[in-house]
């Protein structure tokens, strides 16, 4: 797993590439998460339009 | 971590870009239908699932989130008529151009968010070359996060009936991840028994069946209901597809190791 491979322009062993995808991955789903399904009211009523228009699941 | 940051850069640009062309999209498509769905909901107020009222309330009651810094929400909760549009507690943006901004807001964050998953696990499998091969990466975004979930849960305009909240949520969550799977070792393992088990995983979400409400009764008319499934499909279809696009162009040109496969685009 230490096998070096260029990646998005960047020089990297195969495990920190796949530590550092699966990171980016997690940040992606965290941020869409946060805004999209939080039970937070503020957050709901500020994304309210953003989540009928996503087809996400509201209220 | 030089790969992350190239990652959240591609993302964060393809995001924006997208992002911005969800929100005015959009502003033309569905939000009206949302605004005149609201007419209805207030109109009808005090129906059983009445959108703003009954479930913004039963929602504290039944998962007991606290209200993050809002002092309302401890107000009982308003007879549903003298309701304000959308929402009746906490914070909420003011009609017009305040929750115009928070919804662009919304498409830019998430936007770039989708961006760093469609990036990330595009990575995994090579990257995207050029922004041909992102349309289809796009298309399986779309698939993947407004397709299969929309299936079983359709697109809901406000004053329209559902299931609780949180087993709806988890159902979109669960059938985005099977479907990612499913199409995903469909198109990188090539063989047969991993390719009927993909079909499984796509299917079963639905076999399984969404949440759904007791009651379909609903004050809004069956045609705005379908204009607004329409319009969200649609936009959202344009806006994987775009983003797609864009994370091909911008990693060609991060890369520079995509060139010839970008001459294409003329």
């Amino acid at each position: 797993m230490t096998t070096a491979s260029v990646s998005l322009g960047a020089s990297v062993s195969s495990q920190s590439r796949f530590m550092q995808l699966a990171l980016a991955a997690l940040l992606g789903i965290f941020v869409v998460g946060f805004v999209g399904f939080s039970h937070i009211d503020a957050v709901h009523n500020a994304a309210h339009d953003y989540r009928h228009s996503m087809a996400f699941p509201c209220h | 971590m030089n790969l992350f940051r190239n990652v959240v850069f591609v993302a964060a640009i393809a995001g924006l870009v997208a992002g911005v062309v969800l929100a005015c999209m959009q502003a033309y498509a569905t939000v009206p239908l949302i605004l005149k769905a609201e007419v209805y909901e207030k109109a009808g107020g005090g129906h059983h699932h009445d959108h703003a009222a009954a479930p913004a309330a039963s929602n504290d009651a039944m998962k007991a989130v606290p209200p993050a810094g809002n002092a309302m929400s401890s107000a009982a909760p308003a007879p549903a008529d003298a309701m304000a549009p959308a929402e009746d507690e906490g914070w909420a943006p003011a009609d017009g151009f305040e929750r115009f901004a928070f919804s662009v807001v919304a498409n830019i964050v998430t936007g770039i968010g989708f961006a760093l998953v469609l990036v990330a696990v595009s990575e995994f499998a090579g990257g995207v070359g050029n922004w041909r091969q992102g349309v289809f990466w796009g298309l399986a975004g779309f698939a993947v996060f407004t397709l299969a979930p929309g299936l079983g849960l359709q697109p809901e305009l406000p004053a329209m009936p559902a299931a609780d909240l949180l087993p709806r949520q988890i159902w979109w969550t669960a059938t985005a991840a099977a479907t990612a799977m499913g199409l995903g070792l469909i198109v990188f393992r090539r063989s047969l028994p991993l390719t009927i088990l993909a079909v499984l995983l796509i299917v079963a979400p639905h076999m399984v069946g969404a949440p759904q409400p007791d009651s379909f009764e609903t004050p809004i008319p069956e045609g705005l209901h379908h204009q607004f499934v329409v319009a969200v499909t649609l936009t959202n279809l344009v806006f994987w597809l775009v983003l797609g696009a864009v994370v091909g162009v911008v990693r060609g040109r991060f890369t520079g190791t995509a060139t010839s496969l970008r001459d294409s685009f003329a």
